[in-house]
């Protein structure tokens, strides 16, 4: 198989002690120590009063990220087709329903319900931006943000577009953080495009592979790789913020890997 | 696009297990639906559930991923040989060189909606028999899915409300046109829950009847449940005259509202047309619509206007949704199975429940079946978020 193979635009990302992509470009590549603390999400600007008094977390993680990529890429978030792939939907939201479903009272309202599809922050998106391109909506548990990478590239490869990828996983409160312990929201947005250009970070080269996945050598960020399914693409930003020829492995399925070559551009 | 092969597939849902009570009940206009009586629901409406999906047993290996989501997922693979089909495939391929790609909206969230009365009274904790992963999370359909086979291969879900198990196939022709894989089992399974019982309901979305698609008196959905699967190929050069391939999808968003559709059905239109180009098809090649049709005012009049603008008001369409109920996360699967015996079997569905068509919509909706050759058919999927997705599917010969 020949490796798909991509242009990284433009990268946006907000996480636990990572308020976005220069911050963390900076403790990535070893400049800045890691200084972990709550993920602090910025009311969505870009949606409509109303749409903004109703939007979750996931949403607002959504947004940040995703917006932060596109202007790096120089680009319209109207014209690019987007994959969004997150473990869960919004899990603060979830856990009310379920209490209400779970009390005498069932009557849950329309906003929590809409708020409860996957596809929340695809929705909003569309709202915000304009964009009325195609967008892929995933989940793969743990391996979501190796199948949104994968899902993107084959957008990039097959159809020679453009295209964003945004991966996103907010925290789940009690008592289902039991069962499914994410302690916080964490996004990856990434601009992947088929021709290199001049805002063009790296090129990214990537087949699957059957090798075990690199971790992060600082024990805290290595933590947070493991706990928050959107950051087991830390590995490839922490090779595109050292600027030099890498070969990473990231994280996917439990019997497949990717591996993914980094060039800078 | 390079035309893809649909070379064995299936669906179950109310209306019956498997391609041959399927077709009898389309043949006979038979439904699904009954007063609901799922669970503990005390809503006044019609579902179409799936009978004896909890009678299931998964395999001792795979009992992890016991919950509805997955009993049903089971009992759908298991009928027409598509198990076998898949095996089969394994054999000639290799199982990292096949994908899965399903659909769902709501996965096995019933396990977590049922955990949640069994909390701790002291701690508030969940009964430690609850399993988040394997059960709830979304992915796990097709996490059980690629366990069941042994497949390696590239695996997600979509989950873009109804829109979902159309959207697979568009995943799916990109991992093949790159190379990544060779052959993808396709589909989607949602099963009843209460949120999405509930939720409907608290929008008003849904009908206290069996819901009557582009009626004029239509008044909301009627919930359902269905696993749908195709195996989908590269078309070899050589086929039989009767073999169903997909020649096109269309993917759009409205970027207009979460829960309801645009008003003129302006990404409906694009995803029809889309779909139409990426098959090199003008709109009279088209001899039949799946419509979405879901049956709430505000879908099947911003659907009849899309279909309008791109085909003109005489083409033959009609929802299925009378029969089936909406089955969410995977109505897309269920259109493309209907479709493909539509296509196999010279019949154009009626719809049924609905008893006059609504005059505004202005489509030449179907109340009775056609007997008739059918080469070319367009199904429609539109979901929550504005999420839209069209196939073109056609007769091999």
């Amino acid at each position: 198989m020949h490796p798909l193979s991509a242009y990284i635009e433009g990268v946006g990302l907000l996480g636990p002690g990572l308020a976005d992509w220069p911050a963390g470009q900076a403790v990535l590549g070893g400049r800045e120590p890691y200084r972990p603390h709550k993920t602090v999400l910025p009311p969505p600007a870009l949606l409509p009063a109303a749409e903004r008094r109703r939007s979750c977390a996931i949403v607002k993680l959504t947004l940040a990220t995703g917006l932060e990529a596109i202007a790096a890429a120089g680009l319209d978030a109207a014209s690019l087709p987007s994959v969004f792939s997150a473990s869960g939907g919004d899990g603060e939201n979830c856990h009310i329903i379920c209490e209400m479903l779970a009390s005498d009272d069932r009557q849950i309202s329309p906003t929590r319900f809409h708020n409860s599809v996957h596809n929340v922050a695809a929705g909003y998106w569309g709202i915000a931006t304009g964009a009325m391109t195609t967008s892929s909506v995933l989940s793969a548990f743990d391996a979501s943000f190796g199948a949104g990478l994968l899902e993107a590239l084959t957008q990039v490869v097959a159809d020679n577009i453009p295209c964003v990828l945004l991966a996103c996983d907010t925290a789940y409160p009690e008592p289902l953080y039991s069962a499914r312990p994410i302690p916080d929201a964490l996004g990856i947005a990434l601009v992947l495009a088929p021709h290199r250009s001049a805002r063009a970070l790296a090129q990214i080269r990537v087949g699957l592979t059957e090798a075990s996945a690199d971790l992060l050598d600082d024990p805290v960020l290595e933590n947070l790789r493991i706990a928050i399914p959107a950051a087991r693409g830390l590995p490839l930003l922490r090779a595109i913020a050292l600027r030099q020829d890498q070969h990473v492995v990231l994280d996917y399925l439990d019997s497949t890997r990717l591996a993914v070559a980094v060039t800078p551009c | 696009m390079n035309p893809l092969w649909l070379s064995h597939f299936t669906a179950t849902s109310s209306i019956g297990r498997g391609l041959e009570q399927t077709l009898a009940a389309l043949r006979q206009r038979r439904g699904g639906l009954a007063p609901c009586a799922f669970e503990t629901v005390d809503l006044a409406t019609y579902i179409g559930e799936v009978a004896d999906v909890d009678a299931v047993r998964l395999p001792a290996h795979l009992a992890d991923f016991d919950c509805r989501n997955n009993r049903l997922a089971l009992l759908g693979l298991t009928q027409d040989g598509f198990a076998g089909a898949v095996r089969a495939a394994i054999a000639e391929y290799g199982a990292q060189r096949i994908g899965v790609f399903l659909g769902t909206s709501t996965s096995g969230i019933l396990q977590t909606e049922l955990a949640y009365r069994r909390r701790d009274p002291v701690t508030g904790a969940l009964p430690a028999d609850f399993n988040y992963r394997t059960t709830h999370n979304t992915f796990s359909v097709v996490d059980f899915t690629r366990h069941y086979f042994g497949l390696t291969g590239p695996a997600v879900v979509v989950s873009s409300a109804c829109s979902s198990s159309a959207k697979v196939f568009a995943s799916a022709r990109r991992m093949l046109a790159t190379g990544l894989i060779d052959a993808a089992v396709v589909g989607g399974v949602d099963s009843l829950c209460l949120t999405t019982l509930y939720g409907f309901s608290a929008l008003g979305l849904i009908s206290e009847r069996a819901c009557r698609p582009f009626d004029a008196q239509r008044n909301g959905i009627s919930i359902g449940e269905a696993a749908a699967f195709a195996l989908l190929e590269r078309a070899p050069a050589q086929l039989d005259e009767d073999a169903v391939l997909l020649l096109g999808i269309g993917e759009s968003s409205d970027a207009y509202h979460m829960s309801s559709p645009h008003p003129d059905g302006l990404g409906a239109r694009v995803a029809m047309q889309d779909a139409l180009e990426m098959a090199g098809l003008k709109s009279s090649e088209v001899d039949y619509i799946h419509l979405h049709g879901t049956a709430t005012q505000s879908n099947d009049a911003a659907e009849a206007q899309a279909v309008r603008h791109v085909f003109g008001p005489d083409m033959p369409c009609s929802s299925t949704k009378g029969a089936t109920g909406h089955t969410l996360g995977a109505a897309g699967g269920v259109g493309a199975v209907i479709c493909a015996l539509s296509l196999q079997h010279g019949m154009l569905p009626a719809g049924i429940n609905t008893e006059q068509v609504d005059p505004a919509l202005g489509l030449d909706y179907l109340l009775h079946n056609r007997e008739q050759p059918v080469a070319r058919v367009l199904s429609n999927s539109f979901g929550f978020g504005g999420t839209n997705c069209s196939l073109v599917f056609a007769r091999a010969d």
